[in-house]
């Protein structure tokens, strides 16, 4: 366990030699981007509006040029990731999303692109000392006070207390200018995060029957119809969400050559996964279905009981109609009561 | 990205409507009246055929300059497109300028079949004005340079 | 009020004037409503209005329309011009609903008035079967003057606009919030949503795409715009997407006058009508250089 002030935190942060992602202000929100001088830090803010998985999956990213000479064709494949840098302040449930997108892009088949930027990314990870009022990371066993990342930071009013876990997270703090502190200087601090967290509203849902064993009484829930009622149809949850991971392959044609491009996308779209046959998920109903059954049932159904929300309450912000996986997952429970 | 090369040529879009100013523009040409090569046109059956996102989309495409030709107030050959096209164009105009682009970069010119030497004089005009402007940055797709 | 107008909703209900009623909900907290729709008097019991009612509930009706029977929808002063607006352009059918006219107090987020409620346009109704409101609701909410901010980027220089814009357009996420929630947005398909368009885009890939789509999302309610400021309020980036609406609306009314859109039914929008003495394209090149 090391220590450092508080003071230095910026001026640690400008000395690390690699590129530096760290949550910044950007007009009136939060994002993760590239830390620089003269950016305002803001550690504070839990629940950013950008997610740490824009860094290792950006929204849009190249994938390869087509070139057309005579009947040939050029290709040129967009480089992989090969820098190493950081990625600051990553609290505990958004260090999770990127465990459920590890499950995604690093099982068979790779995803060499994602893979690459995984690889170079040092993640130093910050408790959550403050929760914001609509986090629930509790139910999906998180903890707040001790993200699962390569280095971990603990605030603790004009001090910082720091631990390494990986080699890489070694390697970091290595460079870094602490002081020796007491091993267990921050089991005070992580008690009260715990008790903190066990106040929050809902820190205690009931999640029991979401999983594969009730599929199919949950896909056949009358409570999707009241449910999905106000749903808009647009994607501020899927794109504010930490974990939603599916992405659109395009092409564009730049006048002298088509770029490949990937992109978010998301499954409240009208045209998500439309193909010839047009009969993808037809009205809001279905598609709304789907991303909380892929949530809560499908990919725990398939990854030893690992949900895909991690509580960290940005749709619950978010959402222009207030609906959110909260209130889903209360009818749900509650549906299953009676 | 400052223009260094002396050799930049800058690419003009015209939509000519079809009954006036498409034929100005042939008239112009049979009359042997000089305009610049970089003006290239698009013949539209009524100047109120242009919908914003044609002039949005060869700005796109690498367009340095939009211009839109059509019959005179009053002439239309729908009778009355180009009263529609006006109001149109002057709140896009207006909104490109409220959006911080240069507002010299669109324009709108009435011109009849018999006005040839009008055609000739307002794109030569209009060509002028946009090496002034110089090589459009702020509305363009950086994916569409080479 | 919410006592009132809950207990005329369950009576229309109970006597089958109606078939459902849309209305909000409350939610986990005590702001976070939603929009519902309630068919039984047992629903009904977790029907609210109030403050925290800010949705605009005309988006919905074009769904309701196409629903057997009449359905009750409360719709606020402001919300009346953009279901008006839809009747207008034929969305909607009048008898196929019932319209409670709910007086508005202003209404909140969790943390303050809402930025449409600050610069209040009307108290009056543009369409109802019945209002229900107060004294209170009957006064002005917010006297700021819609067009101050406006007028403050048209005062800059077009470098700084331009600065400005690409600032807060870049934060852009392409969500669609902006028009999914938008009432004047009510094509079947829309353009960026359309393969065969040529602009069909899911991300907002390069600054241009970011431009444009905003561009003609806002260039294609003009006119049919009634300015309910609901594209501002649902940004999840908070962008300031009304002052381009609020642009066009001030553009049009100093050019071809005063005109607010869902205030009438027989009148053309300023975008489907001309006179001879228009002003020309020239009149922004002219206006720049004064």
């Amino acid at each position: 366990m090391r220590t450092f002030s508080a003071e230095k935190l910026e001026s640690l942060i400008s000395s690390m030699t690699l590129p530096v992602y760290a949550p910044v202000e950007e007009g009136n929100t939060v994002i993760y981007a590239p830390y620089e001088a003269g950016k305002k830090l803001r550690l504070d803010k839990v629940g950013t509006d950008k997610t740490p998985k824009e860094v290792l999956f950006p929204q849009w990213e190249t994938l390869m040029h087509f070139r057309m000479e005579g009947k040939t064709i050029e290709l040129t494949e967009e480089e992989r990731a090969k820098e190493d840098y950081v990625l600051f302040g990553v609290r505990a449930c958004d260090m999770q999303a990127i465990r459920v997108l590890d499950k995604v892009f690093l099982s068979d088949p790779v995803d060499t692109y994602y893979a690459a930027r995984r690889e170079h990314g040092i993640i130093v990870g910050l408790a959550c000392d403050q929760p914001g009022k609509n986090c629930f990371c509790k139910n999906f066993d998180i903890d707040p006070a001790q993200p699962d990342t390569d280095l971990v930071l603990w605030p603790a009013g004009d001090t910082y207390y720091c631990e390494a876990y990986t080699d890489k997270g070694r390697a970091l703090m290595d460079g870094w200018d602490t002081e020796e502190a007491d091993e267990n200087a921050v089991a005070e601090i992580k008690e009260n995060i715990a008790k903190k967290y066990d106040a929050l509203p809902f820190a205690h849902l009931n999640l029991t029957g979401f999983d594969g064993e009730h599929l199919m009484e949950k896909f056949e829930s009358p409570q999707w119809k009241k449910l999905s009622m106000a749903c808009l149809g647009c994607g501020t949850c899927t794109f504010s969400c930490p974990t939603c991971q599916c992405y659109d392959i395009r092409d564009y044609d730049t006048g002298h050559g088509i770029q490949r491009y990937r992109c978010w996308d998301s499954c409240m779209y009208s045209d998500f996964t439309l193909m010839a046959h047009g009969t993808n998920r037809p009205t809001q109903l279905e598609k709304y279905r789907q991303r909380f059954m892929h949530k809560l049932v499908y990919f725990p159904s398939r990854n030893e009981g690992m949900y895909s929300c991690v509580g960290c309450g940005r749709c619950i912000e978010k959402c222009p109609m207030n609906l959110n996986i909260v209130k889903v997952i209360k009818a749900l429970g509650e549906g299953e009561k009676e | 990205m400052p223009v260094s090369n002396a050799n930049w040529k800058p690419k003009i879009v015209a939509f000519c409507c079809n009954w006036c100013s498409y034929a100005g523009a042939d008239l112009a040409g049979s009359g042997r009246m000089q305009y610049p090569a970089d003006v290239k046109i698009i013949r539209v059956p009524c100047s109120c055929r242009v919908n914003p996102l044609f002039i949005l989309r060869a700005f796109e495409r690498g367009a340095d300059g939009v211009i839109i030709c059509g019959c005179h107030p009053g002439d239309c050959h729908y009778t009355s497109g180009n009263y529609f096209a006006r109001r149109r164009m002057t709140l896009l105009f207006s909104m490109l300028d409220y959006l911080g682009i240069e507002r010299d970069r669109t324009r709108v010119e009435w011109v009849s079949a018999a006005e040839g030497a009008k055609f000739a004089k307002t794109m030569n005009e209009f060509v002028e004005t946009i090496y002034t402007l110089g090589e459009n940055r702020k509305l363009r797709d950086i994916r569409c340079r080479k | 009020m919410m006592k009132k107008i809950k207990a005329r909703a369950l009576s229309l209900l109970s006597d089958g004037t109606v078939k459902r009623v849309l209305g909000w909900e409350t939610g986990e907290t005590a702001w976070d409503w939603s929009p519902a729709l309630f068919e039984t008097e047992k629903e009904m019991d977790s029907f609210v209005y109030g403050v925290y009612a800010g949705a605009n509930l005309s988006k919905y009706c074009l769904k309701m329309g196409k629903m057997d029977g009449k359905t009750l929808v409360i719709l606020k002063p402001c919300d009346t011009l953009s279901f008006r607006q839809l009747l207008h352009e034929h969305r909607l059918e009048r008898d196929a609903f019932y319209i409670i006219g709910a007086g508005c107090t202003g209404m909140q987020d969790e943390n303050s008035l809402l930025m449409k409620c600050a610069a209040c346009k009307s108290k009056n109704f543009a369409v109802y079967d019945e209002i229900i409101d107060t004294e209170e609701a009957k006064q002005p909410t917010g006297t700021k003057n819609r067009m101050e901010d406006v007028e403050k980027l048209e005062q800059m220089t077009a470098e700084e606009r331009f600065a400005f814009w690409q600032g807060e357009l870049s934060r852009c996420i392409r969500c669609n919030a902006c028009r999914n929630v938008c009432p004047a947005c009510s094509c079947i398909k829309c353009v960026f949503d359309n393969p065969s368009s040529g602009v069909q885009s899911k991300a907002p890939v390069t600054d241009f795409e970011e431009n444009m789509f905003h561009i003609i999302r806002a260039y294609h309610v003009a006119g049919r715009c009634t300015d309910c400021g609901e594209c501002s309020r649902v940004c999840p980036q908070h962008i300031p997407l009304h002052l381009l609406n609020r642009k066009f609306i001030k553009d049009m009314n100093e050019l071809y006058g005063e005109y607010q859109a869902g205030r009438s039914d027989d009148e053309r929008t300023p975008l489907t009508s001309y006179t001879m003495e228009d002003a020309e394209p020239g009149i922004v090149h002219e206006r720049g250089r004064g």
